[in-house]
């Protein structure tokens, strides 16, 4: 029986590693498969992946395993306890709600931040970066200017003043981060694009009639997509700092919801007695950036275009 | 073969120039319907800037280009053109796009000229190059070099093309499988009654593929002769004797 | 006497997620102070050999040999510093494109003045005497002039004959060619050829020179060794190639299209499976 199943694994991947494959979609997962290989090579990204799939699960989870309120605290019986009090195993905050359920709510937070501005800025990069890149000349000089326009500011600055013209808010905050995002993703589609734009698999389908439009979407893209994947999940730690900085701030998500950064804010007054308060979100920031970082390095590895051509 | 006596391309007083560079200086040529034509000449002759030119790949600065009855207008290619005239590259590692199936690759050009029957062209293309339905869903970096060649004549053939362009299509290659290359290229030159133009600086390549040669040097034609005279020693220019004796090899003096 | 280099039985091997690959396996010769063409084709292992026995091949690559002794000295043992000091001292390498073996950065006539202080003790002012000899050797017209350029200002083939130069200031005893003249115009590759064959003669040095041009070596060197799949399929003089009797060899040789021979189709090489063993 376990031989069967052995047997069975083993071919899979002989199927599936082929050199020879019979069908497009044999071929595409090959490619994956090795580039899974790769990625599962390297010990430190497979933590890194435990870590955003550990993130996900309890984010999608949270109704079920989070054991109190996030928002409603006892605030009688329950203030200020310490870390592996019965029934609060992170403690409690000064109103009384538990840490870890706000926690455990908090990962939706947090990942709605970095989903919705991945989504927002990659594509704008990849297209403003590439559109540039192939198109040159004037349009690439416009473009250009535009996107060093945004990138002169300081980040967190501009952010700042734009969620202080916008009001505070999670939305707000996501628009604020995405507007100052994407100008380095321009930036690097451009580059890479202008290293393949002369290739002469490229010249190949001029020649064949092929569109601006369908040489950059279908045979440009393509080219930049790992770097900008890999570039995409370096930045989210650095976005989960921007917006725990925004909330921290009270700029972003307003209480009572259990924003990380604002939990943090409101941990401070009572940092030296109550030290769990602000520590725990912040535990919480620091082991979900690593885990972006991490998964980041993987992927560098992984999809690195040198090696993905052999 | 007998040439036809209307000119496939009518190349008259082209200038390429790349900032200061006058990359081609004042090139007339006629390629007959049917003939294979070479151009011969050393890095920088212009040889290379005068087939993309020819392809639209290279930026025309004057003078013109005929293809039969339609002049051929700067920088823009009309969609007969295109499949009319194909482009097999010099270096079989960077013509393939490294991301894209062998079948993608082939069915690029049918998508983009709107035919349908990809199945059977593509099975019937890879058939014409001696690659077999096996190589169809291979990636680029699963191919060897003259694989990668055969792929590159493949997707240059599936638009059904009249005019070949040729850019040193078998010097990055080992010597058996440019032997094979060039085998496969008369074939399907017989087969299709194709004209190509062929650059290269191999005189022994061009004698062996082509009936006429244009001697190139610092991006101006230097003497048209056929392969037969050249054989026969029977040039004119010593720039042309010069490259002759050099590909005879190396005497010790 | 000693010959100049001996090898026997080498073996070169990088470990692959597939498994061993071996790309040299078993290659034995000598070398006196003559000139040896290695020939074959693209993963014949030609170059392997070569840079073996220089001391160049990746460190994940493993070596092997019965023998590998480089005069008096035994290569596999050597310390690193001995093969450091032997490398552009006693052997020296020119390698296929100079624009990727010269350094970018620093003005040709420096290049040649740091090799050749390195390894041997001279004086500033002499060695860029001898650096200047060195570059009029190679026929370069103006040496005070190219002294001072960057490569970057040079063409390919003065690139190459500068690579020369850098490489025999030190006086080697053995030079390993490695396709010097492949990423060169024709007209050039003769020039270059020659110079290399006089400054070969005139020193006595011996030549390993490897590449893909059978019929090349053979107008260069002494006796040619063909390659196939890591092997050493034939060893021939060079007089004596038309009479060459492995078929590989017969099959290289006859591929080649030439001025004013007609064979259509060119023959193609047949590779039969025990070419290999």
């Amino acid at each position: 029986m376990t031989d069967l199943a052995l047997s069975r694994t083993a071919s899979l991947r002989d199927w599936l590693l082929s050199d020879r494959p019979q069908s497009r979609a044999q071929a595409r997962l090959g490619r994956a498969y090795m580039t899974w290989l790769r990625f599962a090579a390297n010990r430190l990204a497979l933590v890194g992946l435990v870590i955003l799939v550990a993130l996900v699960a309890v984010a999608a989870l949270a109704g079920v395993i989070a054991p109190h309120s996030p928002t409603a605290g006892d605030l009688g019986g329950a203030r200020l306890l310490p870390p592996l009090s019965p029934g609060y195993l992170l403690g409690t905050d000064d109103q009384g709600r538990d840490i870890l359920s706000r926690l455990i709510y908090g990962a939706r937070l947090t990942l709605t931040v970095v989903v919705l501005v991945a989504i927002l800025t990659a594509p704008v990069g990849l297209l403003i970066g590439t559109v540039a890149g192939y198109a040159g000349g004037i349009l690439d000089g416009v473009l250009m200017r535009v996107t060093d326009i945004f990138l002169a500011f300081p980040k967190l600055v501009l952010a700042l003043a734009l969620v202080a013209a916008l009001g505070p808010g999670i939305e707000n905050a996501v628009i604020a981060i995405a507007l100052t995002s994407w100008p380095p993703y321009a930036r690097m589609a451009r580059a890479e694009t202008l290293a393949v734009r002369h290739a002469d698999y490229i010249s190949a389908v001029q020649l064949m009639g092929a569109s601006p439009a369908r040489i950059v979407f279908h045979h440009v893209m393509p080219m930049c997509l790992s770097s900008l994947i890999v570039r995409v999940t370096l930045d989210m730690a650095g976005i989960i700092l921007i917006a725990a900085g925004l909330g921290f701030l009270g700029l972003g998500a307003q209480p009572p919801a259990p924003e990380w950064g604002a939990m943090i804010a409101s941990g401070r007054r009572f940092i030296l007695d109550q030290w769990w308060v602000a520590t725990m979100p912040g535990m919480a920031i620091l082991i979900v950036s690593l885990g972006f970082n991490l998964v980041g390095d993987g992927l560098r590895d992984a999809l690195d275009p040198r090696e993905s051509g052999r | 073969m007998t040439p036809d006596t209307a000119p496939a391309l009518s190349i008259r007083s082209l200038d390429v120039t790349f900032g200061p560079f006058r990359a081609l200086q004042d090139v007339s040529l006629d390629i007959r319907t049917g003939e294979a034509f070479g151009l011969v000449g050393e890095s920088g002759s212009g040889k290379s800037t005068l087939l993309r030119a020819v392809a639209g790949l290279a930026p025309t600065t004057a003078g013109s280009i005929r293809m039969g009855a339609e002049t051929l207008k700067p920088g823009k290619r009309s969609r007969a053109f295109h499949s009319r005239v194909q482009m097999v590259f010099q270096d079989p590692f960077g013509s393939l796009h490294p991301r894209q199936t062998i079948d993608r690759q082939l069915l690029e050009p049918l998508a983009i000229h709107g035919i349908g029957d990809g199945e059977r062209r593509i099975l019937k293309a890879l058939d014409e190059v001696g690659l077999g339905a096996g190589f169809r869903f291979r990636y680029p970096h699963q191919l060897s070099g003259g694989q990668r060649q055969r792929v590159a004549i493949a997707r240059a053939l599936i638009l059904e093309p009249s005019i070949l362009l040729l850019d040193e299509p078998t010097s990055a290659l080992d010597a058996s499988v440019q032997a094979e290359v060039l085998n496969l290229l008369e074939q399907v030159r017989r087969d299709r009654k194709l004209t190509f133009v062929m650059v290269t600086h191999d005189l022994g390549v061009v004698t062996h593929i082509c009936e006429r040669l244009a001697v190139m040097r610092g991006g101006q034609v230097v003497e048209t002769v056929t392969s037969a005279d050249l054989i026969a020693g029977k040039v004119s220019a010593g720039y042309t004797r010069d490259l002759m004796r050099a590909s005879e090899g190396f005497r010790r003096h | 006497m000693t010959p100049l280099l001996q090898v026997e039985d080498l073996r070169v091997s990088y470990a692959t997620r597939t498994g061993l690959v071996e790309a040299v396996r078993g290659v034995s010769f000598t070398l006196g102070r003559e000139r040896l063409g290695i020939v074959g084709e693209s993963g014949s292992g030609k170059s392997q050999t070569g840079r073996a026995i220089m001391g160049l091949t990746p460190p994940q690559a493993q070596i092997s040999a019965k023998t590998l002794r480089f005069g008096d000295i035994d290569l596999l043992t050597a310390p690193p510093k001995l093969r450091r000091n032997l490398r552009g001292g006693r052997i020296a390498m020119v390698l296929q494109d100079p624009k990727y073996s010269l350094n970018p950065v620093m003005t040709i006539g420096r290049q040649i003045v740091e090799t050749l202080r390195t390894h041997a003790r001279v004086s500033r002012a002499e060695a860029r005497q001898r650096a200047l000899e060195m570059l009029a050797a190679v026929q370069i017209r103006d040496p005070e002039r190219v002294f001072d350029l960057h490569p970057h200002e040079v063409s390919g083939g003065m690139g190459q004959r500068v690579m020369i130069a850098m490489m025999l200031v030190a006086n080697p005893e053995l030079l390993i060619a490695d396709e010097p003249t492949s990423a060169l115009d024709v007209t050039v590759q003769l020039e270059v050829l020659s110079i290399l064959d006089r400054l070969v003669g005139e020193r006595g040095m011996g030549l390993i020179f490897v590449s893909h041009d059978l019929r090349l070596v053979s107008s260069f060197c002494d006796r040619v060794l063909v390659m196939y799949a890591g092997r050493v399929v034939e060893e021939i003089a060079a007089s004596d190639l038309s009479r060459a009797k492995h078929p590989y060899t017969r099959g290289l040789l006859d591929c080649v299209p030439t001025l004013g021979t007609h064979r259509h189709p060119l023959p193609v090489l047949d590779r039969k499976p025990e070419w290999r063993l």
